[in-house]
Parts: structure tokens; sequence; C-alpha cells
């Protein structure tokens, strides 16, 4: 935890020397965050290995934005500590990418979507230099690769939600980096865009490329993601998804109300009302074993709604 | 009449001076304002320009100088505790930043005003004409103000221009910046330093009460030209530049005409132009439009995909 200055020198011979399987994408030790004395995330302990595809599931004020926005250093850390494959963000800024809940911005601003895009090549290039020909091309790419290429001239004020939020993605992409952090991005979308930003979403995981996500749907978890982290203020559990998405965890984190998933009937009390159940990786002790597969709430045919 | 001020323009030295130092004043502030249109903090140019009045008496009272270096670094010094004031109050309480904004406004320009009445009762000859910081006076600009106003500008549009891509982004996604490394934070002190500059720079031309505007209106109006921010920048420097010229030059026509209310009233014109007329933006485009969509409609052409509308189908 008092680390934070020597970036040991172990971690990098880790990083370096062994290539990238041992190293996690992200781990985070003690996660505290508080606002005004309120804490919004407790004592959060995660693992996420590299070449997986993540969601962040949790009911709101669950504080999966705020577990992104922490990580990403954009609120301050009551306590804890995080590594981005195996250092400290400051070290590792060039291998995160960021994309933002579309609504965090004026879509009015007077600019088009290449210029849009070509704002993820501004931390590379550093002071006083401008986007030239190669940045304009990597965005060209990028626009390409979320199906938008014809709306690099547009005024970004012409845009549906969908379109906004490819084209954040694109400027996402146009970092070129190995970590990428999304939060909501299928939130208020067209089916088309879905279906596109998940087949990148995929893609990067698929090329070695981490991917975490806060994420709404229950239903598209399985479909979408390898891994899941269940949250309520603490860590209810983290995972693959075959292992922790189970009903018993949702309904730790959801407080016994699961929504969009039909309620089997009660009888078994949700224990000890979200006690940190994450071990190392997450996995809560034991207890999922017999849930396991049983009662996925995924299976949209299981669910009578 | 344009003819009478192009050559009173290039005849009258003084109006030359003049027209230049109130030119370069509602340029830098035009192109400096489109910053604080796009970043909603219109408010807190107001706030700054109504602050520096007690910096400019204050900074009159101690240096008995009425050189416009002292007065202009008087009213930066007290715009920015201001600013800092706003920005502690927002930090470290419940107040809103509008409420706060305000509180500043009305605190630090009554204290102004108390020490400008105080002032005017002392019997020195000095203190005459510093109540023109109130509404501006143009014709007061000397030379050397002028070579301060155009200098201290260039400066500061050269720092806008080296810290493009920084300052747009500030403005568009901040966060975004941050999580790339880009300090914004210094981005952040350095644009909101830039309007500070600009802003009191004017104060001898435009006058405090007014300032603002100047920040505002031309930067309202270039907006709806235009969908692109270095050309909105560049308009809205253009129209704040010839709301400066023209206002001091109809000011210096009449015996006691504030240059302020002059200009301001000048750079409103366009911006109810600007809403108006605007290509795409305008509101009269959005009439026309509707009413062709409307025509459209009603006549059943392909547009049209209400069922039973078909051309020609009386009712």
């Amino acid at each position: 935890m008092t680390e934070e200055g020597r970036a040991g020198s172990a971690e990098r011979h880790l990083l370096d020397g062994a290539g990238d399987a041992p190293v996690p994408a992200l781990s985070v030790d003690d996660l505290t965050v508080a606002y005004r004395e309120q804490p919004v995330l407790w004592d959060v302990d995660l693992r996420i290995p590299q070449g997986s595809a993540t969601a962040i599931v949790g009911p709101n004020g669950a504080g999966k934005t705020t577990l992104i926005r922490a990580i990403l250093g954009l609120i301050p850390r009551a306590a804890g500590r995080v590594r981005i494959l195996g250092r400290p963000l400051e070290e590792v800024r060039r291998e995160v990418a960021y994309v933002p809940q579309r609504g965090s911005v004026d879509w009015d601003f007077p600019t088009s979507v290449e210029d849009v895009v070509l704002m993820g090549t501004y931390g590379r290039l550093g002071w006083f230099r401008r986007p030239g020909a190669q940045e304009r091309e990597a965005a060209r790419r990028a626009l390409e690769r979320v199906e938008m290429s014809a709306f690099a001239d547009r005024q970004i004020s012409e845009l549906s939600g969908g379109q906004q939020q490819r084209v954040f993605l694109a400027r996402a992409l146009v970092q070129d980096a190995r970590v990428h952090f999304l939060d909501e991005p299928f939130q208020g979308v067209d089916a088309r865009t879905e279906r596109a930003i998940m087949g990148v979403l995929h893609e990067l995981r698929d090329r070695g490329d981490t991917v975490v996500a806060v994420h709404h749907s229950l239903q598209t978890v399985p479909d979408y993601f390898d891994r899941v982290i269940l949250l309520n203020v603490r860590l209810i559990a983290a995972g693959e998804v075959e292992t922790v998405f189970t009903e018993e965890n949702l309904r730790v984190a959801y407080g016994g109300r699961i929504p969009y998933v039909a309620a089997p009937p009660a009888g078994e009390g949700p224990g000890g009302g979200g006690s940190g159940m994450g071990g190392d990786d997450g996995i809560p002790g034991g207890a999922t074993g017999g849930a396991t597969g049983r009662d996925m709430p995924g299976n949209a045919k299981g669910g009578g709604h | 009449m344009g003819d009478g001020f192009l050559s009173a323009l290039l005849t009258d030295p003084t109006l030359r001076v003049v027209g230049l130092g109130a030119g370069a004043v509602g340029a830098l502030a035009g192109a400096l304002g489109c910053f604080a249109l796009l970043r909603r903090q219109s408010l807190l140019g107001d706030a700054v320009s109504h602050a520096a009045l007690p910096g400019i008496v204050l900074a009159f009272l101690l240096t008995g100088s009425r050189a416009t270096p002292v007065l202009v670094l008087g009213a930066a010094f007290a715009g920015w505790m201001g600013t800092l004031f706003v920005m502690a109050v927002v930090r470290h309480s419940r107040v809103p930043e509008d409420s706060a904004l305000g509180i500043l406004l009305s605190v630090f320009f009554g204290a102004g005003l108390v020490l400008l009445t105080y002032l005017q009762r002392t019997p020195t000859a000095a203190q005459a004409g510093l109540d023109t910081f109130l509404f501006g006076q143009a014709a007061t600009l000397l030379i050397q103000d002028v070579i301060l106003v155009v200098g201290v500008g260039a400066v500061a549009i050269l720092l806008l221009a080296l810290f493009w891509k920084e300052m747009k982004l500030l403005c568009f996604d901040g966060e975004y910046g941050r999580v790339q490394g880009i300090p914004m934070n210094r981005m952040d002190v350095l644009l909101t330093s830039l309007l500070v500059v600009a802003i009191v720079l004017g104060l001898q031309t435009v006058g405090v009460v007014l300032m603002s505007a100047l920040v505002v209106a031309p930067a309202a109006a270039a907006r709806q030209w235009t969908d692109s921010l270095g050309v909105m920048v560049l308009l809205a420097g253009v129209l704040g530049g010839l709301a400066g010229v023209g206002g001091a030059w109809v000011s210096t026509l009449g015996d006691g005409i504030p240059t302020g209310p002059t200009i301001v009233l000048l750079a409103s014109a366009v911006v109810v132009v600007s809403i108006l007329a605007a290509p795409r933006r305008g509101i009269l485009w959005d009439r026309i439009r509707l009413r062709r969509t409307r025509a459209r409609l009603r006549s059943g052409s392909p547009g049209s995909a209400l069922p039973g509308d078909t051309p020609g189908g009386g009712v």
C-alpha cells in the first residue's frame, strides 16, 4: 500500500521477462472510495487476467462507474492500490484507453467526427504537435472498424446516440492501447451499434487485449463477456461468468430484487447481507459449486418475462 | 457614415490610437470568450470583471498612480483572488457555483463602489477618471496603453495557439485528456488566466459593468455561423474587434458618450442578426425548413410516409 513510490524493478522484470501470461491486466487491492465520508466503494480486491472481457455489474449506486474512475485516477482513492499491467497508471498511460459515458460531453460542441477521434492521439503526440497524415490515417481506420467511415466529416451534433457511442469507441481505438475501460458502452444504443461495438470488443480480446466494461443488461452478460464483477459498494464476487454469475450472487448484489430476471421462489435468505466474499480471484469460497450452471440468469428461455 | 468613419480613422491620430486599442480589446475578448461560452463559464467573466473594480481603486490608493499597467495589475490581482475565492467556496461548501459567482460579483463590486465613493470625497485631483472604469472610456486610452493591450494580447493569443489541441480537449472532454496523462488542471488554470487577462485589459475601454458582454456576445454570434472551433474563434475575434473599433469611434463623436455601452450595443446587434439569420442554426432558417417540410407532407410527395395521404385526395 505504501510502495507507490518505488514501482518495483521486480514488477517490471516480471512484465518484461515473462511475456504476457503472468501479469494481470488489472490488479486492485483494498480499494476504498468515499464521497463526504460516505463509502461508495469499500475494500475492493480484483485480479483481471490479460486477454479477457469483463463486465462490471450491480444495482444503481453500486459504484460501478466509480470503480472505473478510481482505477483511472479521475477521483481520489481513500485507500488502496491499483496496478495496470503490473505497474502504476502513470507508467502505462499509453496502454490504457477509456470510453466515458457518451452523456458526459456536450455533443453540440463545434467539431467534426474525425476531430473527436483524433483526440485519442493527443496523449502520444505530446506538446505543440498537431495530428498529421499518420494520425488521420489511424483515425480513418478506427472509424472503419466501428462502421462510421461515411461520417468522418460530419458535425458531431448530427449523430444519433449509437453513432456517438461508436465515435467514442473509435477515439479509444486510435489510442492503440492494451487495456480498455468502457462506461456503459451499450446504454441506449441501437441494435446495429450494439453488434458493431461487441464485434470490436471481441476482436480486441481475441488479440490479447483486456476489456473492462460497466454493463447494465444482465441477459447479455454471458454472451458478451467471459468474466464478471458483481458489485454493490463491496465486491460481491468476481471471476469467470460460469462460476460467478449465479442467481445467488446476483441476489446478494441486488439485495434480493434481480432486474429483468424472473425470480424463482424464495426460501434461502441471502446470507450476510453482502459481506465481502471476494477472495484472491474473487471467487466466492466453495459455496458456488452447487449453483453453477443450474440457474444461469442469462438463459432467456428460463425467464418467464 | 462609413465614409466619415474610415477617413476619420485614417486621418485622426487620436482616433487611430483609440480604434486600435478598442479593436484589440474586442478581438482578444471575442477569441477567448469562445472558450468561456463553450465551457458554460460566461458568468465567470462577469464575476471577474466586477471583482476587478476594488483592485483598480486599491491599486490607485496604494500607489497614487493612474498609469494603466498599475491599475491593470490591481484589477488582475483582484479578479484572480475572486476566482480563487469562488473555486474554494465551491470545493469546500455546498454552495453551488452560480451562487458563489453571484455572491462574489456583488460583494467585490460593492466594495469597489464604496472605495470609489470614498475616493471621490477626497480632494485628490488625480482621482478624477477612475470612475470611467465603470462604463469605460476609450478616449482615455494613450498610445502606451494600446501597446500594452496589443503586446499582452498577442502573447495570450500565442499561448492559445501553442496549446490549441489541449484547450480544445479541455473544453470538450477534459477527463479524457487526464486519462491520457495530459495535465488538464494546469491547462484549466492557463485558460482561466488568459480569460482574466483578456477581461482586465478591456476594463479601461469597456468598463467593469459590461465587459462580460464583450466576452460572450462575439462568441455567441460566431457559434451561429460555424461548426468548427477554429473558425468560431477567428470569427469571434473579428466580430469583437469590429465592435470595439465601431464603439470607440461612436463614443468619440460626442462628449462623454461611454464606450462600453456603445460597443456592447453593437456586439448585441450582431448577436441578434446571427441568431435570426445564420444558416442551419438560425431561427429564420428553422422556420423556413419547417414550412417546407409541412408543404411536402401536405402535398404527399415521396418524402411522406403517412398512410392515406395520397396526392390529390381532396379533403
